[in-house]
């Protein structure tokens, strides 16, 4: 690849960075030596591969949503089924790297932040399936809007610890899990499920989350006969969108949008959708980025109907990819993203996360604009089994 | 020289160690602030460190978050809290008062704009806590320019190559942090500061303050016999936490009295 970014200590341009207090910079350090010391690792590749095939099953196919595309009367429409991994999204591609990473570092007892729950069960499961102690922090309000994800961790052995500060959602519970971090650095390995907070984390969580893109490259011709004129994800902190862009960054014939949680409506304030309002640039867990902020610098809250797409910033090569123009981003607000959830139901046979609904509605409103010829990529980042209590509560249907 | 240069030296000639309380601007309510920063130097105070109140304070534990939130409620930002240091300084002009919190007020204001505010209102020191020298050359350059002192943590687990990092950017003092976790948190291990003090020595000549973990008379001692100056902060905080807005002042007052006499003994 041509594209070469970060460099070495982390700078996407003028995002992303080192931005943490000196008790973290030791710990790190640790982290930046060891991922070096086995990203090119054949035996450490070797493993993750092994896992990725028989434990989480991939490669996650592609399907085309023929139905879907038809009824649109416009662009082509196909779905990348990181809803068929283990534990039902993208983020367990992450959470493998990671341990496997924590446990050559010999940390036993692993941390992880969490909004939607997606990456608090990735993390539990690999804990689990490595024998590790897990710790999961979570906003209390998503603790709510996300109990059958609770359940799921309490299943697999982590203990989950509702975040009753600021917000009560990921942007407090990745504040608690860095002060845990902080407090418990000798023995403990925090697995951050984005691609945000400080280097070398925004690079390690889209490497391992790249596989989605790296497949999608060799599927796409076989399948559609060609590469897609746009991919399209959903982004909240982005790790999704990373893993599905990465790959196509080099490809200029590939749009790249990123579809940000646009809420109640842009107009209402009342959204998570920094890099489409172009809101004002800051510093915020570990990175310069764009971020939702008042004149003071205060971080304001978000809303969105997705848990996992409520948080303030974004990763900084989001912004990045913004500012250099090789990716654009749009908001898709509550009842859009709600349409395309139960659109997709309807048309075929597959329940969405209500985060992936949200690049699934982008796809939908421009496909009908675009001749029949034109192909879409949508990464179906996870499915939305989660989520049925919240659409139930929406049509007033108690469960 | 400096005002926090002077009152090491002064210190250093009376063979005394430098006590240095913490609060959050704002907390309990604005209108208290510059009343508690008097009555912190009435009380024995060399140095204050004031709190910038922050949205999401990642280092703090709970008892400094708290603060924080308390102070937002009132809407307390950057500008009120140089407007409060300004009006501190129209009767006291030689207690230095440090600055502490996170970069992103600062971002949101400008370094420049915020670094000449500093001078004007006489801020003697600047630590923000999530800006390490790696991310921060450029922000502390604006307050070198304006005379302001960048502060600077080193951690239990800082390495030999940062500390001697550390050294080379900081100005003031540098404030070592005694234990690994938040502010607030867990209890002192005195025989592991004191074997960490003498790597510290070789590469700062700055005066050392130390923090975290300090909650009465005796932990003070203890610590001030182990480096030039004690920073309290989530103890100072607690205390405004339980007292009522009568009695806040006073409470607070004795509170750092007694400290000061503990220190005193070091």
């Amino acid at each position: 690849m041509t594209y070469n970014y970060p460099d070495q200590y982390g700078h996407f341009g003028p995002y992303g960075g080192i931005y943490v207090a000196e008790t973290l910079m030791g710990a790190l350090d640790e982290l930046n030596q060891a991922y070096e010391k086995y990203r090119h690792d054949p035996e450490f590749i070797a493993e993750l591969n092994a896992d990725l095939k028989h434990y989480v099953g991939r490669p996650s196919p592609i399907y085309h949503a023929r139905h879907l595309s038809a009824h649109l009367g416009g662009a082509q429409i196909y779905l990348k089924r990181e809803d068929l991994n283990h534990t039902g999204a993208h983020k367990v591609n992450n959470t493998i790297g990671q341990a496997l990473l924590a446990r050559r570092m010999g940390k036993k007892r692993v941390i992880a932040e969490t909004g939607a729950g997606q990456h608090g069960v990735a993390t539990a499961t690999v804990a689990a399936r490595y024998g590790m102690e897990c710790v999961v922090y979570m906003g209390a309000a998503d603790v709510q809007r996300q109990s059958p994800n609770v359940f799921r961790m309490k299943l697999l052995g982590a203990t989950v610890i509702p975040v009753e500060s600021g917000s009560k959602t990921l942007k407090d519970a990745l504040n608690e899990a860095m002060r845990d971090w902080v407090t418990n650095i000798e023995n403990t390995f925090y697995i951050i499920g984005t691609v945000a907070g400080p280097h070398p984390y925004p690079m390690l969580v889209r490497d391992f989350n790249s596989i989605v893109s790296k497949e999608a490259v060799v599927q796409m011709p076989e399948l559609a006969g060609r590469q897609p004129d746009a991919v399209i994800a959903c982004v909240g902190g982005g790790s999704n969108a990373m893993g599905v862009f990465y790959h196509y960054i080099d490809m200029p014939g590939v749009k790249l949008i990123g579809v940000e949680a646009g809420g109640h409506g842009i107009a209402s304030g009342e959204h998570a959708a920094p890099l489409t309002t172009n809101s004002p640039v800051g510093v915020l867990h570990g990175n310069k980025t764009y971020l939702m902020q008042d004149e003071d610098g205060q971080i304001i809250e978000t809303h969105s109907i997705s848990a996992g797409l409520d948080y303030p910033g974004v990763g900084p090569e989001h912004a990045w990819l913004k500012d250099s123009g090789r990716a654009e981003y749009v908001a898709i607000d509550d009842d859009e993203a709600l349409r395309a959830f139960h659109d997709l139901c309807h048309f075929e046979g597959i329940i969405p996360a209500l985060e992936s609904s949200h690049a699934l509605a982008h796809a939908m409103k421009i496909a009908p604009t675009m001749g029949k010829d034109k192909v879409l990529l949508v990464n179906l980042s996870g499915r939305g089994d989660k989520d049925i209590n919240t659409v139930a509560r929406l049509k007033g249907i108690t469960l | 020289m400096s005002r926090i240069q002077t009152v090491f030296e002064e210190l250093k000639q009376r063979k005394r160690k430098a006590l240095i309380p913490f609060f959050t601007a704002g907390d309990p309510n604005p209108q208290l602030t510059v009343p508690l920063l008097h009555a912190l130097v009435e009380a024995g105070a060399d140095i204050i460190e004031l709190g910038v109140p922050f949205s999401d304070p990642m280092a703090d534990g709970p008892t400094i978050q708290r603060a924080s939130e308390r102070a937002l409620r009132h809407h307390v930002g950057l500008h009120h809290v140089l407007d409060m240091v300004a009006e501190f300084r129209r009767s006291n002009s030689g207690t230095p008062i440090v600055l502490m919190g996170y970069g992103n007020p600062v971002e949101a204001m400008g370094w420049e704009t915020f670094a000449q505010r500093c001078a004007e209102v006489g801020v003697d020191g600047v630590l923000t806590v999530d800006f390490p020298p790696e991310e921060g050359h450029e922000a502390f350059a604006h307050l070198e320019k304006h005379g302001i002192d960048p502060i600077f943590l080193i951690a239990p687990t800082s390495t030999d190559a940062r500390v001697e990092r550390v050294a080379k950017q900081a100005r003031g003092y540098v404030y070592y942090v005694s234990l690994k976790g938040v502010t607030g948190a867990g209890h002192l291990d005195l025989a592991a500061i004191e074997q960490k003090i003498p790597q510290l020595r070789r590469h700062i000549q700055l005066p050392i303050g130390i923090g975290f973990g300090i909650r009465d008379a005796a932990t003070a001692l203890a610590v001030a016999k182990l480096c030039d100056g004690v920073v309290v902060g989530s103890r100072i905080v607690q205390e405004i936490e339980n007292s009522s807005e009568q009695d806040v002042v006073a409470n607070v007052s004795k509170l750092v009295k007694e400290l000061r006499q503990a220190v005193n003994l070091a």
